[in-house]
């Protein structure tokens, strides 16, 4: 076959390579540029470019770069900032991979004559009730089906993810074997746009307007001051100028009423959760699911817990079985199956009005 | 290996980098072997060499048409270009001036000293009304930098009409042109009288890497960028390369005693090229009619460069897309955004470019090619 394989320049895509090549493929690599703001530490920095590019030469394949840095800031820069300014949290990694990973660079290689896309994520395809569909990777603390969870219809078909049956270990071996010099480098952890030593703070600050506001605790009593409103999350603990005291949690907040609630942890807990901008494997998922019992993971390795889903048009209300804490606004949650493995589905946390 | 499969190669990429003339592998591979004396010192061995880079120099300005003594080595284009815009800067005070369609070497030197950018017609020249604005507003410009041909789409400035407005506007500034582009297509010694400084880099037409020729003309006085043992009268320390310079003379003499025949011959080709591909393919559209015999320009609306560029080379047809970054992503053209081309056609933009070797051959093969590519593209697109 002929593969496409995405290569950041980190050791699972590396790794990726070798599989590949060892299996046969025609592969030819290629490391997205989506980023040319000032952060050079994130994943299409020059010099993991370099890493991809002399891992691919050392492997015998070729290697491209493809620029889509005009997509990545307006499809997912732009939108994390307007999000933060309507205080939304939303996750750039999946919006990366939905808009660029598996539609930007599928549709290229499909228009260049590629039979499949590979990447190096942790998540497997495999047949589940006689249809394709993402798992989870063999190493559960690796997993990523969560952050490809939007894979759908004929790109479960075109996707390969080459590592997703291995060990993390199993791959680090694969890469030192072979002698790549991605071996040891360790995995990638932050949003790559934002650099570490400027931070979220940091990188939103020049790019939209902060608001101070007041923390109040359930009954209206004023207890602290956020000096921005926009960078608080739900249950959230820490810089809200509380001082010690019992664990206070932030169960509320509010960008537009500039106001920032404070309760216990049993008051962040809710007993329904309203999703949109759902995603569904095939079409016909969302009448197959609606009314049933599914795992829910509301964070890239967050724990799962079980709802009753009913769908309405293109939103879901997730009724749980137990009270569980919110998840903000903006947030992706994924449907598994009751065996915790197969991805049935996807949506976004939709923002209270 | 990949691209084992490839049937012929097709090289259209000369104006990134061109192949060299055999008489130039041929006197350098001497020098590389037994040229290693020191030009600078003393002894009999050095003065062998010392020699040969008189001789070098002798040639190179019978082409341009300068004395010998304004001539002075560098280690290519770009620094050229540092040397002329830093150099007039750093010497003078002042503003640097440059047109919009510059290569980076001199755009990002102009850019670096805080100095103006004047914009370009849509012909891919300097704006000479604007020009002229930008001289009589600010009566302290140091240096103006106009290439003489860009090396994106292949249009040739009027230096003559340049050279006037500056000397009449700003009579002290030092005139550079990046002639890097121009070396295989125009006379030299036609460019050289306009300008005080005139900037070579000897891989664009025959020579070798690593080897540039900076034209400063007696009386023009820059700040040397390299500092050090004082080689070209104390203009460009760095001992002196002297298998790179001797390769360089003799790629610039063969160039231009070739060239008048070279020029009628790859006209003609490219003609062949560009109404072979914007016949057959109607997205297609040549950006300038009027350019160098070696460059040809094209877009192709609503394709992508990235994606005409792999289908190209999968064939064995190298060719390039504006420029690359330093992480090797093409980037969107300055150039065309400077000449105004709409987004849509420029982000589908190929650069032919076409050298001393180019046969009717490789440009039948690489029209076919290309309108396969771009057919295909345009029916996924659709």
């Amino acid at each position: 076959m002929k593969v496409l394989l995405a290569m950041s320049g980190g050791v699972d895509s590396s790794a990726a390579a070798v599989i590949l090549a060892q299996q046969g493929h025609d592969v030819v690599g290629v490391t997205m540029r989506l980023w040319g703001g000032e952060s050079d530490t994130g994943c299409c920095s020059v010099s993991d470019v370099d890493d991809a590019r002399r891992v691919a030469q050392q492997i015998g394949i070729d290697h491209l770069v493809f620029n889509f840095s005009d997509d990545f800031n307006e499809r997912v820069v732009s939108p994390y900032v307007d999000a933060h300014v309507h205080g939304i949290t939303p996750n750039p990694c999946i919006e990366c991979n939905r808009h660029l990973k598996f539609d930007r660079l599928i549709r290229r290689g499909r228009e260049l004559g590629f039979d499949a896309v590979a990447t190096g994520h942790h998540a497997r395809i495999v047949e589940h009730d006689g249809r394709r569909r993402v798992a989870r990777g063999a190493d559960e603390a690796k997993d990523q089906s969560y952050v490809v969870h939007m894979l759908a219809n004929d790109d479960l078909d075109y996707v390969l993810f080459p590592v997703g049956d291995m060990q993390k270990s199993q791959v680090r071996e694969l890469a030192s074997q072979t002698h790549l010099r991605t071996a040891d480098k360790p995995d990638s952890q932050d949003v790559c746009f934002i650099g570490t030593t400027i931070g979220r703070g940091g990188f939103l600050g020049t790019r939209m307007e902060f608001h101070e506001a007041p923390v109040v605790d359930t009954n209206g009593a004023p207890v602290g001051r956020v000096d921005a409103v926009e960078l608080v999350t739900l249950g959230q603990r820490r810089g809200l100028g509380l001082g010690g005291g019992d664990k206070r949690y932030v169960v509320d907040v509010s960008v537009d009423e500039r106001r920032v609630v404070v309760g216990s942890e049993s008051d962040l807990l809710c007993t329904t959760t309203t999703v949109d901008t759902l995603v569904w494997p095939h079409t016909d998922d969302a009448v197959r699911l609606d009314g049933t019992v599914v795992l829910v993971q509301g964070s890239a390795h967050g724990a799962r817990a079980a709802a009753l889903i009913e769908v309405d048009g293109g939103s879901a209300t997730l009724t749980w079985e137990r009270p569980q804490r919110r998840i903000s606004p903006g947030q992706t949650v994924v449907f598994y199956d009751r065996d915790d493995t197969v991805v049935l589905g996807g949506g976004i946390v939709t923002p209270v009005r | 290996m990949p691209g084992s499969s490839v049937a012929r190669w097709v090289y259209l990429d000369h104006a990134a980098s061109t192949n060299m003339h055999p008489a130039a592998v041929e006197a350098m591979s001497h020098y590389l072997a037994e040229g290693h004396a020191n030009p600078s010192g003393s002894h009999r061995m050095s003065r062998d060499s010392r020699k040969v880079i008189d001789e070098a120099r002798d040639i190179v300005a019978s082409i341009i048409g300068c004395k010998p003594g304004e001539i002075i080595f560098t280690s290519g284009g770009t620094e050229g270009a540092n040397a002329a815009v830093l150099g007039a800067v750093r010497r003078h005070g002042g503003r640097a001036v440059c047109s919009a369609a510059e290569h980076h070497a001199v755009l990002h030197c102009v850019e670096h000293v805080g100095g103006t950018v004047v914009a370009v017609t849509a012909g891919g020249t300097i704006d000479t009304d604007e020009l002229e604005r930008v001289l009589a507003d600010d009566p302290d410009v140091s240096v103006v930098s106009v290439m003489a041909v860009n090396n994106e789409v292949g249009s040739i400035t009027d230096l003559a009409a340049v050279s006037r407005i500056v000397r009449a506007r700003a009579p002290r500034a030092v005139l550079h042109t990046d002639a890097v582009q121009a070396a295989c297509w125009l006379d030299l010694s036609h460019l050289w009288p306009h300008v005080d400084v005139l900037t070579l880099s000897a891989h664009k037409f025959g020579g070798p890497k690593g080897v540039g020729i900076m034209v400063q003309r007696e009386g023009t006085v820059l700040e040397p960028l390299i500092l050090g043992g004082g080689q070209e009268r104390d203009r460009r320390s760095g001992t002196h390369n002297t298998a790179g310079i001797v390769g360089a003379a003799v790629a610039l003499a063969v160039n231009n005693n070739d060239r008048p025949e070279t020029v009628r011959r790859l006209a003609e080709l490219r003609r062949r090229l560009v109404d072979g591909i914007t016949s057959a393919v109607p997205c297609a559209t040549e950006t300038l009619r009027e350019s160098v015999a070696g460059v040809a320009h094209l877009c192709f609306e609503g394709l992508e460069s990235e994606s005409l560029l792999f289908l190209l080379d999968e064939q064995g047809v190298c060719v390039s897309a504006a420029s690359a970054c330093a992480s090797g992503a093409m980037e969107p053209s300055h150039v065309l955004a400077a000449m105004g081309v709409p987004r849509s056609r420029m982000m589908g933009s190929i650069r032919f470019s076409l050298g001393h070797d180019t046969t009717g051959e490789d440009i039948d093969r690489a029209v076919d090619v290309t309108v396969a590519a771009a057919r295909r593209l345009a029916a996924s697109a659709s």
